[in-house]
């Protein structure tokens, strides 16, 4: 997984880069790019073995705002990006980062499958409940009667998605949610993310301050989840499809065995493949 | 002519014949004597082992050393559907489907008119059916071939543990001059598995087979064996040499979704790339798939997906990315009719169009097509080699014909073009993965490499690799990655060129062997004729495709599609001294050679 870094000692600053983000003064996302530094520099992870891949909206901006390596590549796939990247490269940390309509919306297909393949990557989404880039429309997880966007001006009417409770039975192998308030709280989670073999998924409510800003009062509601971290998944899911959404802290702790391709080195000729098609 | 025996069997009788003297001009060259090519039809529901029999047939020849190729039709049907094998033979390298088949052996009538216009016959051929099947269709009674009975089913019957399609196998053999030694070897390879009876059991039934037509005529019989210095010869697919030219290459990571008819490539690799250290990821969909290759090529190692049109429409935004974020990928499609899930088992050359200009913005990519089975080799390679050194996706051009047919040819010679990506060096200072060189190229870092840390992305970015909306920016990164092609010197490969003349057959992909044979049957007549097949389509290779046609006084566009999409191109990018003619025909059913000669010889009539 991470290689730890012996010589070096890298503080949280030095996994930021010196670019500007172009994110809304208040915006929750400032302080996730702040907990992920955080998370490599307590994990010691050497800036080059480190990759953030991301999609397209005002979460997926994140790679140019650190200092390790990013893609930053179109809407909604970012998983695949990422997945293709740790299975090619085992030796590489791998964190995918991104907002809940990229992830859960367009990306849908590959946050199911994400969560089966089980690779070894980290899934950090900034739920905001709204698709900030594109100036507020509902996402996925917006609730159903939210009645602020012109697009669905008698809210969606169309089921909200839990994607938590969709993430265990997809088979993910690490499941928590924190809040983007708790910037300690979302840094150890995310560290402890990394850590966990298999695919970790990491929901974290970023409000959006501009089409959202009602989201600001999440930190009154917010709480820590009022039972201990399980890896029993029927009980998991009694909890997460019970909850409200606003249980902080680690929610699941599966014990899949993560992704895997042939390890076992076999460097067989190719001069011998060939020789099958010869006569 | 053939001994008469004493007990002759009501086949022998209806097969025996004197070898017709030459009727019609298609078939001039093939003298009975010295015949040079021979082709079977077997055709058959599911069950009755059509492809295994054609599939035999084919490499019983090549132990004979004869070359040759079977292309494969199957209906609709998932399993057991009604299906023909199509086997061409001949003493020299096989390049092209032929224009009639000699021998069609029907083991039943089960949707036969679905294959009938696939099996073109005339008055020298001859179509084998068992009694049992009953009367045979109209659209073949019909046929100028002649007909024989071949009771499979009965024979089969009388050899325990026998089956028709080894009877047919036995009968095919013997009119076409193939010892019984040569059939040994693969039935005992095919069957290795199932143990010694099984040989045993399909030995004896190719026997029977081979005794139902003894004495028959001997005009369908291609000379015994060919001398043993030949080179060496390989049997392979074209979508086995898709893979294999890639692996050849280096190519290490492939990400796929399952999609008729590029799965056998898919098949092939599995397997190989883990003998080989690499990987193969089966993906969700072909969005994950395309993302899948761009991540792990991302990461240093060269890879490459594989589909067919449907799958290529669902690709297109991200290998918009790999343009952008220049990642190096090869994108295999195996072209089948369309539009929308079209004729999935079928060849047709109508994917052009969105290979070429299916990217959205300014998008200089590399649009590369394979020219025969055996090329699928030379071509993968060098896709893989064009999309490292130049960090940008190809699009690698096969069909249907091309990659779901076998062929036994002369081993294609072995290629130096490999993988060799401009990386950056440890530490660089001020590292710029976007920096605006004079190639257009820019050395491109590696994760895991110290120093070099850097976003790739698919926003238009500064040479620092920073998102910009900047005029200048965006003009600086559209003229370096279009430079990157334009500046590259391709080399010889832009095309395969045959002959000379002032009649110039321009054509692509599957479309190539039927011109290149069509210009060899004109050639045998007196007539000169050049063709230029396109291995490399995007970037236009303008100045070198002029140069092969500026002094031609008839040009002859050959392609397998609709809306004459190559035609369409050739006139887009390249000046063409005057309106050239256009053959353009859409699938199913495969350009034969003959379609071409005649319109060059109609044409040279003309003229
Ligand atoms: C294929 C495609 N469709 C639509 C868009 C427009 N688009 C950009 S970002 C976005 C939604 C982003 O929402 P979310 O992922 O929740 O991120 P946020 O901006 O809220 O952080 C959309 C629809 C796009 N870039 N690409
Ligand atoms: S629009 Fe919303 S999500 Fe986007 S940067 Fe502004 S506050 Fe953040």
């Amino acid at each position: 997984m991470n290689k730890v870094n012996a010589t070096a000692s890298l503080s949280p600053k030095d996994y930021k880069s010196d670019y500007k983000p172009v994110w809304c003064p208040g915006c929750g996302d400032f302080s996730v790019l702040a907990s992920v530094t955080k998370a490599l520099a307590a994990l010691a992870v050497p800036r080059e073995d480190a990759a953030i891949v991301s999609g397209i909206g005002c979460s997926s901006r994140i790679p140019a705002y650190t200092n390790v390596y990013g893609f930053h590549g179109v809407h909604g796939r970012a998983l695949a990006v990422a997945s293709g990247l740790k299975i090619a490269r085992p030796d590489l940390t791998v964190l995918c980062m991104g907002g809940d309509g990229d992830g859960f919306s367009i990306g849908g297909n590959h946050f199911l499958h994400a969560c089966r393949r089980n690779v070894d990557i980290t899934y950090v989404v900034m739920d905001n409940q709204v698709y900030g880039m594109t100036k507020g429309q509902a996402s996925p997880t917006t609730d159903c009667e939210w009645e602020g966007s012109k697009l669905t001006p008698y809210g969606t009417g169309v089921s909200t998605f839990l994607p938590l409770g969709v993430a265990l039975s997809a088979g993910a192998n690490f499941i928590a949610r924190s809040f983007s308030g708790n910037p300690n709280d979302v840094a150890e989670l995310i560290a402890q993310a990394i850590q966990h073999p298999g695919f970790s998924f990491v929901e974290v409510l970023s409000p959006c301050v501009t089409f959202r800003p009602e989201q600001r009062g999440w930190k009154d509601i917010v709480r820590p989840a009022p039972a201990e971290p399980t890896s029993d998944p029927e009980l998991a899911g009694k909890r997460l499809l019970g909850d409200d959404g606003f249980n902080m802290g680690v929610l699941y702790v599966g014990n899949r065995p993560a992704y895997e391709t042939p390890i076992e080195a076999k460097s067989i000729r190719i001069a011998k493949i060939e020789r099958a098609f010869s006569l | 002519m053939p001994p008469d025996g004493p007990a002759e069997s009501t086949v022998t009788k209806a097969v025996k014949r004197k070898p017709r003297t030459q009727t019609g001009k298609a078939r001039s060259t093939a003298k009975a004597a010295s015949r040079q090519t021979v082709s079977i039809a077997f055709t058959g529901s599911g069950g009755a082992g059509v492809m295994t029999a054609g599939q035999m047939l084919l490499d019983a020849a090549a132990k004979a050393g004869w070359y040759g190729q079977m292309t494969r039709s199957s209906g609709p049907q998932i399993r057991g559907g009604e299906a023909a094998a199509f086997v061409r033979l001949s003493s020299e390298p096989v390049i092209a489907p032929n224009n009639v088949f000699d021998i069609m052996v029907a083991f039943d009538w089960m949707n036969i008119d679905r294959f009938v216009d696939e099996i073109p016959l005339d008055e020298r051929s001859l179509i084998l059916s068992d009694p049992e099947a009953g009367e045979m269709p109209a659209a073949l009674a019909k046929q100028p071939a002649a007909k024989a009975d071949l009771a499979l089913a009965t024979v089969a019957k009388e050899v325990p543990g026998g089956r028709p399609n080894m009877v047919a196998l036995g009968a095919v053999s013997t009119l076409i001059g193939l010892s019984e030694e040569k059939v040994v070897a693969p039935i005992t390879k095919a069957l290795e598995r199932k143990g010694v009876d099984a040989i045993r059991a399909s030995m004896a039934a190719v026997k029977a087979g081979r005794k139902a037509v003894k004495g028959a005529r001997t005009d369908y019989r291609l000379p015994v064996s060919i001398g043993t210095d030949r080179k060496e010869r390989w049997n392979i697919s074209g979508n086995e040499a898709i893979g294999l030219g890639a692996l050849r290459a280096g190519m290490r990571f492939v990400a796929a979704y399952p999609i008729t008819p590029a799965t056998e490539i898919l098949e092939w690799l599995a397997p190989n790339l883990e003998k080989l250290d690499g990987s193969m990821v089966q993906a969700e969909d072909e969005l994950a798939s395309i993302n899948m290759i761009i991540g792990a090529s991302f990461g240093g190692i060269p890879s490459l997906t594989a589909t067919s049109g449907p799958g290529l429409a669902l690709m297109m935004e991200s290998i918009g990315l790999a343009v952008a974020a220049e990642v190096p990928i090869v994108v295999v499609n195996v072209q089948r009719g369309g539009p929308s899930t079209g004729i999935p088992v079928k060849s047709e050359q109508s994917d052009l169009n969105i290979a070429l200009y299916g990217l959205h913005g300014d998008a200089p990519h590399i649009v590369t097509a394979a020219t025969s089975i055996t090329d699928c080799f030379f071509t993968a390679q060098w896709s893989v080699h064009l999309a490292e050194a130049l960090q940008c996706p190809v699009i690698l051009m096969s069909d249907q014909q091309l990659g779901q047919s076998r062929t036994v040819a002369d081993r294609p010679k072995a290629q130096p073009h490999v993988a060799k990506r401009l990386t950056a060096l440890p530490g660089t200072e001020d590292y710029n993965r976007y920096a605006l060189t004079e190639s257009g190229v820019s050395p491109m870092a590696t994760p895991g490499t110290p120093g070099t840390t850097y976003v790739a992305d698919g926003l238009e970015h500064t040479e620092r690799g920073r998102p910009s909306s900047q005029s200048k920016d965006h003009l600086a990164q559209l003229d370096k990655r279009a430079r990157k092609l334009e500046t590259f010197a391709f080399g010889d490969h832009w095309a395969e060129i045959d002959g000379e003349g002032e009649t110039v057959v321009l054509t692509w992909g599957s479309s190539t062997g039927p011109a290149l044979e069509a210009a060899k049957m004109v050639r045998a007549q007196g007539g000169k004729v050049k063709v230029v097949s396109l291995r490399l389509l995007m970037p236009a290779q303008t100045d070198r495709l002029e140069a092969e046609v500026k002094d031609a006084k008839r040009i002859l566009v050959v392609e397998q599609s609709h809306s004459r999409q190559f035609y369409r191109y050739l006139r887009a990018f390249y000046d063409l001294p005057f309106e050239p003619e256009v053959f353009a025909q859409p699938g199913p059913l495969p350009i034969r050679p003959l379609q071409v000669q005649t319109l060059l010889t109609d044409g040279q009539k003309r003229s």
